[in-house]
């Protein structure tokens, strides 16, 4: 079990990014550096105080701790996965918590649309290639078939996903796509592996992201106000590892519901907005079922009538998600959760947000639970 | 035969060998544990049950159940281009292990979850014979 009593003691202190889009001049490091120097102006802490450094997608960690000046005493380097992301931030919070860091910075860069990176065939060689099968997403259009199948659960009622989360992109200057699309044009859109299309595909965008995070004692020297973490849930699905995974992460995210909610002290009713990992449309409902959020099965009519927008009864992904905002695989929907409870949307601000929760349910199901100080 | 369509062709390994060369044979066989007699699959260097490393190739009985499938309007290899659109399945084998195929005959015509489904083989490629699933 989970150390419940870290539930408030860490905070982020610092949140960054990069410009979003395409930059074929810039290599993933110069990408990571501004959103390192975006985080940094923005806590206002010395940068000779971090003393932790965690890297994701980008090519060496010593190179960019050269780059950016730092000398850590704890570092670490993670594979170029979405799930990394939650697992990075718990592993940040672990170490902070053992004293093995004391002020941790997280970055994570993303070269794939200058890159022309495909996300399947000869990039990722598989058992079931002979038969055609490749890329993540067709690998979540096999389970949404299977939920179609098994629930009743229908494109219209999937399009409301992504529908919601470019609504909120068209209010996010810095989003990549910022155009609305209705739910006919969703059901017009290309079909990339029937059941999903298009519009049901996260971006492919060039990035960079950077959170700061330390104890909430030395988070009160700084400029903002701390967002602490009040909870934290994990639970891995690795048996089966080669399959899609059949009872759609279902029984890994009820696990991390117990404990995120647990270690927070809430409910599902306490949390004002919902950031969840949007590979592709379909995680988002397996992530609404999985957490109680619904029941089982029904998360098709639970999004009907724009439950995720903002003014909904659970607005989610407010900066527009992977499927709009930007494709920085979690990272950047941990920086909307702090922002969200700073109050610092703008126009895509949830009124009165104080508590945001972040969930990726993958193979490393993680979700963190934001609040303010 | 047709020779403008190529499938990306396995890594015959001395761990997944026993499987292709069997569906070269157009046999259908999994893997079964010489210590605790559990399959699993896809091959593994040793059991992940009891991690015993050395198992009987046996026949199964060709019979599984649909459990999703997918239709991929895009080619990831060049290969395959010629044969969009085509459809990838998983399957429950009889035996207990899943399996990610092709559907072909009745079962391409009109998929329904849960339906039932039997082995037949692909004599269409050059390089493989891959094993498929038709309506039972
Ligand atoms: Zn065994």
């Amino acid at each position: 079990m989970i150390d419940k009593s870290i539930s408030g003691k860490y905070a982020v202190v610092g949140v960054g990014q990069s410009a979003y889009g395409k930059f074929p001049e810039k290599d993933d490091f110069h990408l990571a550096a501004d959103a390192f120097a975006d985080a940094l102006d923005d806590c206002g802490l010395e940068k000779d105080k971090i003393d932790g450094l965690a890297v994701c997608r980008l090519p060496h960690y010593g190179r960019m701790a050269e780059i950016l000046g730092i000398q850590p005493r704890w570092t670490l380097q993670v594979p170029p996965h979405g799930r990394m992301s939650g697992v990075s931030i718990v592993e940040a919070l672990a170490a902070l918590d053992a004293g093995y860091t004391d002020y941790v910075v997280l970055l994570y860069a993303n070269i794939g649309r200058s890159r022309r990176v495909q996300y399947g065939g000869e990039e990722s060689p598989g058992f079931w290639d002979p038969w055609g099968f490749t890329s993540m997403g067709a690998i979540h259009a096999m389970m949404f078939r299977e939920h179609m199948e098994r629930y009743g659960t229908t494109t219209r009622q999937l399009a409301e996903v992504p529908v919601a989360f470019r609504r909120h992109a068209v209010m996010n200057p810095a989003a990549v796509m910022r155009e609305a699309f209705s739910i006919d044009d969703h059901e017009n859109a290309r079909m990339i592996c029937d059941p999903l299309r298009l519009l049901d595909y996260c971006l492919i965008n060039d990035g960079a992201v950077c959170l700061i995070l330390t104890s909430l004692e030395r988070a009160r020297d700084l400029k903002k106000k701390p967002v602490v973490v009040a909870g934290v849930g994990a639970q891995d699905a690795l048996v089966n590892y080669s399959y899609p995974q059949h009872d759609f992460w279902y029984e890994p995210l009820t696990k991390v519901a117990d404990q995120v909610y647990g270690m927070a002290g809430i409910g599902h009713d306490d949390v004002d907005s919902l950031m969840v990992y949007d590979n592709f449309s379909p995680t988002v409902l397996f992530s609404l079922e999985g957490l109680g959020f619904c029941k089982r099965g029904e998360a098709g009519a639970f999004v009907e009538g724009g439950t995720l927008g903002l003014g909904g009864k659970l607005p989610a992904n407010t900066d527009g998600g992977h499927l709009s905002n930007s494709y920085m695989q979690g990272w950047a929907l941990n920086v909307e959760a702090v922002r969200q409870v700073r109050g610092e949307c703008g126009e895509r601000q949830v009124p009165g947000c104080e508590t945001v929760q972040y969930v990726a349910a993958t193979p490393c199901t993680r979700s963190i639970i934001y609040r303010a100080a | 035969m047709t020779p403008d369509i190529q499938r990306p062709l396995p890594d015959r390994n001395p761990i997944s060998a026993p499987f292709w060369e069997r569906a070269d044979q157009r046999v259908l066989a999994l893997p079964w544990c010489k210590k605790c007699d559990q399959t699993h699959f896809p091959p593994s260097p040793r059991c992940p049950y009891c991690l015993h490393d050395a198992f009987e190739w046996r026949p199964v009985s060709g019979r599984a159940t649909l459990v999703s499938w997918v239709v991929f309007h895009r080619a990831y290899w060049d290969g395959v281009a010629a044969e969009l659109p085509y459809n990838v399945c998983q399957v429950e084998l009889e035996e207990g292990p899943r399996l990610i195929s092709n559907l072909v005959g009745a079962a391409k015509e009109a998929p329904r979850h849960g339906m039932a489904l039997k082995v037949t083989f692909t004599d269409r490629y050059p390089d493989i014979t891959l094993p498929v699933f038709d309506a039972a």
